[in-house]
């Protein structure tokens, strides 16, 4: 049975590209389509992934349009009947927007853009991007964002420790989770937060830009596979 | 931008179109004065020029038109006659100059399409936007003949920002570049920077987009069919930029501040939709031709489509789109805002042409039609107010003969200043020259720029001489630079030059690709004057040499001239952009060092030429001499070597030689290597015979250091042998330490904290950015 994927194009979308190449090329057998913003019914893919860009020119706060638009309630839909959402740097904005994960995303504490490589560290709970990663295994990749600083109240950070949603974090390229390798000044260097079922993720880095050798060194590739193993349900 | 609230805007704005009606009749009846050609930057002899292409006075409208299109910035009126000295044909030459970009061939039907543009003046008003609108109008470029924007490049210089000015500018354009660049998702991977005195008050903003395009698919702009519709399309049209075609024909009289109606205003998010309507518009059969609006707008982009066909048109104003109340038809006309396009398609696609576009939100008007018989009638409620003939505004623009002459005393052998007594210490003055605005790390640049969006980034900025980028579905891959040297070319126009298109053939050959053409954007001061109207000519001259030796014909490019406020003057700047090809992606290599226990050698020959380099300025605070010079058969044995080594996968590394000589090379292999290593370089061919900071700092150019296998020694000496270039092992790569001679022993973390201080993986540190100024 092969696994069907969308990959949402909001206006102002610009990571659709090679995220649905890094989806077709490492799952050789997944159909993976764009789906416009307009569409209101989801029911027929088993994940969907939110990509990034500035999605209506993020003009107002990131990804708060696109929260509105036609296809935000046919995803809050899907993700409450267990469907796999993931949503990359614009994406993880949109998720939050949603109300599907929370905390926020607030400019980055340099106030600058960055675009660099990072190093990341899965832990928490199984998750539809991490389930497949090696816990205490360093992935190498690529950020790119201005507002990617992860925020929310001392309680519910607190929650999402003790529950294990924290699934990613940013560490440096011993596995060192340090402020110095914190891209943006994320609270307890987070880059990658779940819901409870851990079917929604919202993850800053970008796996689809290091998803073979010729641009990296392929780390993203796993985050892929894990998409498809949890929706397989072989996930522990 | 939504349709509801254009049309709010134009139901708004035709209740005002009665009071300009009647306001315009008053103004047809006006007498056209000397005083008004002078503020329209006409000459007296080009006003009797137009008096007698007409065959009477012109309507305001019609001087309007006649002064964008007869500006530099439009026709090129000082500079046409010499560019037409640069070799623009090859085999591989789809589009040469004349287009939107030029298109070169990359073999299995598919085109690289590329242009460089300048964006100066309007970035020294407003360094935010004017950097901003300068990447959307070159993307505009490319998109237009139909190819997909896939890298951004671009040349800055500035003031050292000690200075307030230059460091605002400094900023603000970085901010500019990044705040489109990355929106508009297109990534921005590589290109230089730079820093001298002569760019305070002129700051070089040139940027270079580059696209692809399956090669049978190009689009034109062109205006073919009598009877078939005339449609604006993407965004209304505002009173910004009015003549800023011609603002940037002129010097600029202080800071720039009265000037802020002519720079235009960019939105990325517009740009975006745009981008991808236009490129599905080009893939359907309807389509005639499309043009940018960029200067001098719907003026330039009628006019030139129109003499490509040899047709007219016809355009009716008050059907334009506007965002402001109250505009005037010559206002229309001239406006430069931002995200417009003119399309012509075939009579009957209308409304398939206006889904396209009204499903994106965007505007799609229809505001005229192609016309027999070669002239363009402007109409403003069915009254006509001006009707031209389109040859004469397109190709009849004059030809301005400049009087040239090199500056008083230059003599092109002079000799540099003697060097310093005693020389100074090798390793402290390579510390100061690693720190340096011109030589220390621009991550804290490029880091601010997506440089890795689409994913298809290969080499990225700072790990290479030249940014790679893969080719979906293929083999191959493309690289591209952008490069200049301001201070070389200004000590000797020709033969700096000659040298720039040298180094960035040899940025190219470095990555393993060949050199396949250039596009050309040349930024000079007040033509006006002999010796800058010299360094033009000469400059132009060292171009068409260069070009000609490393075969890499011209097929675009930019002329900016007026880049001078009050006393100061840019140096000369011809910026030459080049794209390459890789045969095969994955044997590129960067100028990073890769394995312990490699051999390094030097390619090429050491001259220990100091002048115009960047420790002549260190220890003589200005340079002198009549720079490196050029040899261009040295300079295409060594790029053919570098791309031979790469089919046979010989090199790890290659890194070429430019500013701050060889040993500043050595330096950046190591500090481009991602694990601190080093080398032990215990010979230096010509060391014992030229002065060893001669040796080491001298900038001529044929050079390069590679690192590679010990093993393929052999077979790497035998193919330089073959070529004609000299081969010279220096030593071995090691871990952590730089050891050169006897004269330099360092960490490489030492010479990583004065060249990268960086406060945590994602805080860069510039000196001059002490306050966080972005936004």
């Amino acid at each position: 049975m092969s696994l069907s994927v969308g990959v949402v194009r909001f206006p102002g979308t610009n990571c659709e590209t090679e995220t649905v190449r890094a989806l077709g090329s490492t799952l050789a057998d997944a159909r993976v389509e764009l789906l416009d913003h307009r569409r209101g019914d989801l029911a027929d893919l088993d994940a969907v992934v939110l990509p990034g860009g500035f999605s209506y020119g993020d003009y107002l706060r990131a990804g708060a349009i696109a929260a509105r638009a036609p296809i935000g309630a046919a995803v809050r839909r899907f993700a409450a009947a267990g469907g796999v959402v993931v949503g990359i740097c614009n994406g993880f904005q949109q998720l939050q927007e949603l109300g599907l994960l929370p905390g926020a995303l607030i400019r980055n504490r340099t106030l600058r853009f960055f675009c660099g490589d990072v190093h990341l560290r899965p832990e928490g709970r199984p998750s539809a991007v991490t389930c497949e990663l090696d816990r205490g295994a360093v992935y190498r990749i690529p950020v790119a964002h201005g507002e990617g600083c992860f925020w929310a109240e001392d309680e519910d950070l607190k929650r999402l420790e003790d529950r294990g949603q924290i699934v990613l974090r940013y560490c440096d390229a011993q596995g060192v989770v340090d402020d110095g390798a914190n891209p943006n000044g994320s609270l307890g260097q987070v880059a990658g937060v779940a819901n409870e079922g851990g079917n929604v993720v919202g993850m800053m880095p970008h796996p689809e830009r290091n998803a073979d050798r010729l641009t990296g060194n392929g780390d993203g590739r796993v985050f892929f596979r894990s998409l498809a193993a949890f929706c397989a349900g072989g996930a522990r | 931008m939504t349709t509801t609230a254009t049309n709010s805007c134009e139901a708004r704005s035709k209740r005002f179109d009665s009071a300009i009606v009647n306001r315009l009749r008053s103004l047809a009846e006006v007498e056209i004065s000397p005083e008004m050609v002078r503020a329209h930057g006409l000459d007296e002899g080009e006003f009797r020029d137009i008096v007698a292409i007409l065959g009477r006075q012109p309507t305001l409208v019609e001087l309007s038109i006649f002064s964008v299109m007869w500006s530099e910035h439009c026709c090129y009126k000082s500079s046409r006659a010499l560019l037409r000295n640069l070799p623009t044909t090859g085999p591989r030459i789809l589009q040469g100059p004349g287009e939107n970009a030029g298109a070169v061939d990359l073999g299995d039907n598919l085109a690289v399409v590329f242009k460089v543009e300048s964006h100066n003046h309007p970035s020294f008003v407003m360094p935010y936007h004017g950097a901003a609108t300068g990447v959307g109008g070159i993307l505009r470029d490319i998109f237009t003949l139909g190819a997909r924007p896939i890298a951004v490049l671009d040349a800055l210089r500035f003031g050292p920002t000690a200075d307030e000015i230059s460091r605002t500018t400094f900023l603000g354009v970085v901010d500019g570049i990044a705040g489109y660049g990355n929106c508009i998702g297109v990534p921005t991977v590589g290109g230089e920077l730079h820093f001298d005195p002569s760019f305070a008050r002129n700051p070089i903003i040139n940027v270079m987009a580059v696209g692809v395009i399956e090669a049978d698919a190009l689009v034109f702009g062109r205006a073919d069919g009598p009877g078939n519709p005339v449609f604006i399309l993407g965004a209304t049209t505002g009173r910004d930029g009015i003549h800023g075609a011609t603002f940037a024909s002129d010097v600029m009289a202080g800071d720039g501040g009265e000037s802020r109606p002519q720079v235009q205003i960019g939105d990325p998010f517009v740009g975006k939709e745009m981008m991808e309507a236009v490129l599905e518009l080009t893939r359907t059969d309807y389509l005639v031709g499309i043009q940018d609006m960029g200067a001098a707008g719907l003026t330039c982009s009628s006019v030139e489509m129109s003499a490509r066909s040899g047709t007219g048109m016809v355009l009716e104003l008050e059907r334009v789109p506007v965002r402001e109340e109250g505009m005037m038809p010559h206002e229309i006309m001239l406006s430069e805002s931002q995200e417009r396009m003119l399309a012509v398609v075939e009579a009957g696609s209308e409304d398939r042409l206006r889904e396209l576009f009204a499903g994106r939100g965007l505007v799609c008007e229809q505001v005229g039609e192609v016309r027999d018989g070669g002239r363009l009638e402007v109409r403003w409620h069915g009254r006509t107010v001006a009707d031209l003939p389109v040859g004469p505004l397109a190709d009849g623009a004059p030809i301005v003969a400049r009087a040239s002459a090199p500056p008083a005393g230059w003599r092109g052998d002079a000799e540099p200043g003697p060097l310093p007594e005693p020389m100074p210490g090798v390793e402290e003055t390579l510390l100061r020259l690693l720190a340096s605005e011109s030589l220390r790390s621009r991550a804290y640049v490029f880091s601010q720029y997506d440089h890795t969006v689409r994913g298809s980034t290969v080499l990225r900025p700072g790990a290479a001489d030249a940014a790679v980028l893969r080719l979906a579905g293929r083999e191959d891959a493309i690289a591209a630079t952008l490069d200049g040297n301001s201070r070389h070319v200004a000590l000797h126009p020709r033969a700096g030059a000659a040298g720039t298109v040298a180094e960035a053939a040899r940025n190219l050959a470095c990555v393993g690709a060949r050199p396949l053409a250039v596009t050309d954007g040349l930024n000079f001061a007040d033509p006006g004057r002999p010796e800058v109207f010299w360094q033009f000519a000469e400059s132009v001259t060292g171009l068409a040499e260069g070009c000609r030796a490393l075969g890499t014909p011209v097929v675009s490019g930019n002329v900016s001239f007026y880049n001078e406020t009050g006393e100061l003057r840019v140096d000369p700047t011809p910026t030459v952009g080049m794209v390459g090809q890789l045969e095969r992606a994955d044997e590129v290599r960067g100028m990073g060092l890769r394995t312990a226990g490699d051999a390094v050698a030097l390619l090429g020959t050491n001259r220990g030429r100091v002048s115009g380099s960047e420790y002549q300025l260190l220890v003589d605070g200005r340079p002198s001499g009549s720079g490196p010079g050029v040899d261009l058969e040295a300079e295409r044995a060594l790029i053919e070597l570098l791309v031979r080594t790469a089919g046979e996968r010989l090199l790890r590394s290659a890194h070429d030689v430019s500013q701050g000589g060889l040993l500043v090379a050595l330096a950046e292999c190591c500090l481009a290597s991602g694990d601190d290593l080093g080398v032990e370089v215990d010979e230096v061919p010509g060391h014992g015979e030229l002065r060893a900071d001669a040796l080491l700092f001298g900038e001529e150019g044929a050079r390069a250091v590679v690192s590679h296998d010990p093993q393929v020694g052999g077979r790497l000496r035998e193919l330089a042998t073959e070529l004609g270039v000299p081969f010279h092992p220096l030593g071995r790569v090691v871990p952590g330490r730089f050891r050169v001679l006897d004269l330099v022993d360092l960490s490489i973390q030492e010479m990583r904290d004065v060249w990268c201080p960086r406060a945590g993986v994602a805080d860069f540190l510039w000196p001059a950015d002490d306050g966080r100024a972005g936004g």
